[in-house]
């Protein structure tokens, strides 16, 4: 049974964790005063670090009011850092743990939510820390890459009987009576993760459709959808033609599995000539707004994934372009990626917002794992940064998610949890719970064999039960 | 518009368009197709005769509308043989004997099908035009498919076609979920390819993987070992039955998995100081549970019988904790001693030609590969609430095969040479009924690596192929077939879009042959694909040599469907291509790219797409 959710100034974990933070933060950069109330934060954009205009404290009375979110998610957008986003140079810093720790990263952002501090690369998602939570406790304690990315993304344990499918394909299938739109069910951008197979033994049908091509490209060419190649009359044409030609298949119409064949190709064409693949054409958006989403893939991505949102699209996957596996050189690509990830994701958030569709768009933003707090120097990583699967951190919004808290708290290298661990099976199942789906639901089995959603027995790992503190 | 469409208006057509435009003097005529094969059609054309002077088509307007063009009569005549059924093998009685009964009256299938269909069974890629064309031409009727099997039987891609079915069931994957590591991979698949083009016996193949010791590195077979998704004495046996018996452990009692596991229970693992290297041995005394014992480098055996200091592992290091009885799936108990290895004991049992069940499972899986469907179906799903359709007909392909002493080869033969293995697909009763009795070879999709194979051959077109785990990434060498890859953790998003098997369980059902509207996305209009047909050089190739239009269109349809047009197909794809019925000299396509989409819609079709 799900709790109702207290308010947040009675959870025993945040006051603690947030009075850790806030001190050294006042203490740091000398910030105003805050209250508690702001932690709540406000709803009004801009700010910045360090200079937060005073925030008028949100409706209290009204939130505490709320005890169910009204708000489900129809919709995902996962972001998926893979290789392992380093979370104490991201989104849990350590600004008191010195050079061994932190390297050349000095500065520290002050958010619109006080008490919320980000590392210096995100300075537009410090302006709308209201929007999301930061959850500092992830862990699972997987050190591998693959097996990580699969825990994370099913919640199951590698090594299992069976080979689970990921929370996109669940959630495709979940929904699969209800969506009626033409593009496929799950979406990745731009290219599928490849780390294990996502479909599971759901099948070929629920299997991610990777959409190739480049958004920040001219034309963002979908593989299969969008062709540069084949004008819609040729492809008419050519449609006419191999229908005329497919000559077996009008002798054996009636096997099932061709007939099934046949009417993929139906669904395949309505995609091909049908309204669907506007969704892909990004010339539609206005250019000051795909400025304001960074004119590199990964903002285009996240302008793609919320024109799919606006389709219906039931969950959509960005695989971040470019890993997060910083063995070496480490502060380098996070000089160069961070801020593109603050950028697109922080236009998407209040794109999102904007437009009303924040209530039931959920966003979620993770790696695998997080990385080793304590920077590598020796040969040959000079100074890099190794997987570290004990506690990460992980950003979500919207679709029930409140926004404006901190859930958890890893200790004060960022080495292991301090406070509230959040397991995948927590993630996951207040995921699943937002989006109206029964994470106790079994699975069907090709073989006949017992699967369910999520683990029907947890185990011994580390787990603070659903995020109800932020939902 | 629903995900889900209507289907389009391709399956409203079919037969409705049935015209009698064909001019069977024209077909007897055209390259290829015998004056034998010809009069036989005629003959059951029948009135066609009387249509001769039929006009020609008019030429197409200027936006070619080929949708009405005529349909050829009776397509089906180009998928089936005229030649009577004989039902002379002891195969062939056992199926008819089912089939008479239901009044159904099975169909043989056409040369043109057979060369595509027994190069697709036995090496996992279409003929050459040049293959298809020769055999299709072959007037020895009698002899020329038993001749073209035995020829297939000991080219080297049908052992290489047949460890590519074998790594599914072994689960040879570097990476997850197996983790056998990349060169252990390589290692086991070439311990596979390697027994299988000394055409090993079966019975040796199944010993060797379950008594084998030694490296993972040096020593291909113990990666069986290591393959397993659980490596719990439970665990192995559950792997052990699902391989080799063809029976799943969930459906079985307690006690018999128990049982069995107790065979498996003295099975050691343990690294060495070389990176990822591991040893899988008979370890009596449970040495490579104690902890620290099997660390790198450490000597782990010097250590054997030393006193079990650590509390928590007594339990499973302790070798008076390790079952002192085993008893095989069939009932039957035996008592473990320290001087045999339990491993052994087992693979005794389990290949002997009285185990009920060792020579029935292979032989079901043997008919399944070939047949697509099991006698016992799913080929790995033996149960008693699940009987064989043929009983008798599963018990005569066990005996042969224990009188060829475990020779697959001789079962592949008895099974190809089968009228059963040679009904056409289409013809027949589309009763579900019918399926089951193997009344029509059933069309399934062609696998995912067979199926990129047979494009980059036709489109003279490579592929990369690589794992981006463990760093550094591999890459395999261009040009390498996609059904010669070892280690399913080297892959292309086109064959985890066409469902290569996952390698996770060693279920055959872990490849699948859906159609999905995603996959025909990628087939129908990715760049990939396109970049391949327009700028590969196969295709270029066959419309740019001089000739006449209608030999290019012969080319073609050899090239990518294994077979001569049928004489509506050539006047469709003439339409198309701005030009009438008649073929004359120096002739071309209004548009070049006409070439190319005929190309296309012929790698498009169900044809294709299907083995048939």
């Amino acid at each position: 049974m799900i709790p109702p959710n207290p308010p947040i100034w009675s959870l025993p974990t945040h006051p603690n964790h947030l009075g850790m933070s806030l001190s050294r933060s006042i203490d740091r950069r000398g910030a105003m005063q805050i209250g508690l109330f702001s932690t709540l934060g406000f709803l009004g954009r801009g700010g910045a670090m360090g200079s937060t205009p005073p925030a008028a404290p949100p409706d209290a009375a009204a939130a505490a009011k709320k005890t169910k979110p009204s708000a489900k998610a129809t919709t995902v957008i996962q972001i998926f850092l893979w290789g392992g986003m380093s979370h104490s140079d991201t989104w849990d810093p350590k600004p008191d743990a010195g050079y061994d720790y932190n390297g050349p990263l000095k500065k520290f952002l002050s958010t619109n939510v006080p008490g919320i501090q980000l590392s210096e690369w995100f300075l537009e998602l410090a302006k709308q820390a209201d929007k999301y939570s930061l959850i500092r406790s992830m862990t699972h304690g997987n050190n591998g890459h693959e097996t990580a990315a699969y825990l994370v993304q099913t919640a199951h344990a590698p090594g299992d009987r069976l080979a689970y499918p990921s929370v996109g394909a669940v959630f495709a299938h979940m929904k699969e009576q209800e969506y009626k739109g033409s593009l496929p069910p799950y979406v990745v951008l731009t290219k599928p993760q490849g780390r294990f197979s996502e479909e599971g033994f759901l099948g070929a049908r629920l299997k991610p459709f990777a959409t190739g091509g480049d958004p920040n490209a001219s034309r963002f060419e979908v593989e299969g959808i969008v062709s540069r190649r084949v004008a819609d009359a040729r492809q008419e044409a050519r449609r006419d033609l191999l229908a005329s030609l497919d000559t077996l298949r009008k002798s054996a119409g009636d096997d099932p599995l061709v007939r099934a064949s046949q009417a993929a190709r139906t669904e395949a064409y309505e995609m091909i000539l049908g309204k669907g693949r506007e969704v892909f054409d990004l010339s539609k958006e206005k250019p000051e707004l795909r400025d304001r989403y960074g004119r590199h893939t990964f903002g285009q991505d996240c302008l793609a994934a919320r024109r799919m949102a606006e389709a219906g699209v039931p969950y959509i996957v960005i695989n971040y372009p470019g890993g997060w596996d910083t063995h070496s050189n480490h502060f380098q690509t996070m000089g160069r990626q961070a801020p593109q990830l603050d950028q697109g994701l922080a236009a998407l958030l209040a794109d999102l917002h904007d437009r009303g569709m924040l209530d039931t768009t959920l966003v979620w933003c993770c790696g695998e794992f997080g990385r080793g707090p304590k920077v590598d120097w020796q040969p040959p990583w000079n100074g890099g940064r190794n997987h570290h699967g004990k506690v990460f951190s992980v950003l979500v919004a919207g679709g029930g998610f409140k926004g404006g808290h901190v859930v958890g708290a890893s200790d004060e290298k960022a080495m292991e949890v301090a406070e509230r661990p959040v397991s995948p099976t927590d993630l996951l199942g207040s995921i699943y719970q937002l989006a109206g789906i029964d994470s106790k639901a079994s699975l069907p089995h090709p073989m006949g064999l017992e699967a369910h959603i999520l683990p029907k027995d947890p185990g011994k790992a580390p787990s603070g039960g659903l995020l109800t503190e932020i939902m | 518009m629903s995900w889900i469409g209507e289907f389009s208006d391709c399956l409203r057509t079919g037969f409705s368009e049935w015209t009698q435009r064909a001019r069977i003097g024209k077909l007897a005529s055209y390259p290829g197709i015998g004056l034998r094969y010809g009069i036989a059609l005629a003959l059951l054309l029948g009135p066609a005769w009387d249509l001769r002077s039929a006009e020609p088509p008019t030429p197409p307007p200027a936006k070619p509308k080929v949708a009405e063009k005529p349909t050829p009569p009776r397509s089906s005549d180009l998928f089936t043989s005229p030649l009577p059924l004989k039902t002379e093998s002891r195969i062939d009685r056992l199926v008819m004997a089912k089939l008479r009964p239901l009044g159904i009256q099975p169909a043989l299938c056409s040369d043109a099908v057979f060369v595509r269909r027994v190069h697709l069974d036995l090496i996992g890629i279409p003929p050459t035009a040049e293959e298809a064309r020769a055999f299709i031409a072959n007037p020895d009727a009698a002899n020329k498919r038993k001749a073209l099997t035995e020829q297939l039987l000991s080219r080297d891609e049908c052992s290489v076609y047949r460890a590519m079915k074998w790594g599914d069931l072994l689960r040879i994957k570097a990476e997850f979920p197996i983790n056998l590591w990349p060169n252990a991979a390589q290692l086991y698949h070439r311990w596979v390819v390697d027994s299988l083009r000394q055409n090993k016996p079966y019975d040796q193949f199944v010993r060797e993987l379950l008594t084998s010791s030694g490296s993972n590195y040096r020593v291909g077979p113990v990666n069986f070992y290591r393959a397993l998704p659980s490596r719990t004495p439970e665990g192995i046996a559950s792997g052990v039955a699902l391989t080799f018996l063809g029976s799943r452990t969930e459906a079985w009692p307690q006690d018999r998995l128990a049982g069995m596991a107790a065979f498996f229970s003295q099975v050691g693992y343990k690294p060495t100081s070389e990176w990822k290297e591991e040893y899988v041995f008979w370890d009596p005394t449970g040495s490579h549970a104690i902890a620290g014992n099997a660390a790198p480098g450490r000597p782990s055996i010097a250590e054997i019988g030393t006193p079990f200091e650590d509390a928590g592992l007594a339990a499973t290091a302790n070798p008076a904790a390790f079952p002192k009885e085993a008893v095989f799936p069939d009932g039957t108990k035996v008592t473990l001693s320290t001087d045999r290895d339990p491993r052994e004991i087992f693979a005794d049992w389990l290949i002997s030609p009285e185990n009920p069940w060792f020579t029935r499972a292979i032989a079901n899986r043997v008919w399944f590969w070939l047949m697509g469907r099991g006698i016992v179906h799913e080929a790995d799903d033996f149960r008693d609430d699940n009987p064989p359709s043929h009983p008798e007909l599963l018990a005569y392909l066990e005996k042969e095969l224990i009188g060829a002493e475990y020779d697959l080869k001789h079962l592949y033969r008895l099974i190809l040479n089968s009228e059963a293995y040679q009904f056409a697909s289409v013809a027949g009763s589309t009763s579900p009924e019918a399926e089951a009795l193997f009344a029509a070879y059933p069309m399934r999709r062609l696998e995912a690596e067979v199926l990129i194979d047979a494009i980059n051959r036709i489109t003279g077109t490579t592929e990369l192929y690589t794992s981006p785990i463990p760093e550094p990434f591999t890459y395999i060498p261009q040009g390498q077939p996609a059904v010669s890859i070892g280690d399913g953790s080297i892959t292309s998003p086109f064959l985890s879009l066409f469902g290569r098997s996952a390698r996770a369980t060693g279920t055959e059902s872990e490849r699948t042959g859906q159609v999905v509207s995603g996959q025909w996305i990628h087939l129908l209009n990715s760049s990939h694909i396109q970049e391949k047909l327009e700028n590969g050089p196969g295709i270029k190739a066959l419309v740019s040599a001089k000739r006449p239009v209608n030999e290019t269109i012969t080319a073609l349809y050899l090239a990518i469907l294994s077979r001569h047009p049928g004489p509506e197909e050539i006047v469709t794809a003439r339409a198309y291509c701005g030009l009438g019925a008649d073929d004359k000299p120096d002739q071309k396509p209004v548009r070049p790219e006409h070439w190319n989409d005929l190309a296309w819609a012929l790698l498009n079709t169900h044809e294709f797409l299907f083995r048939h």
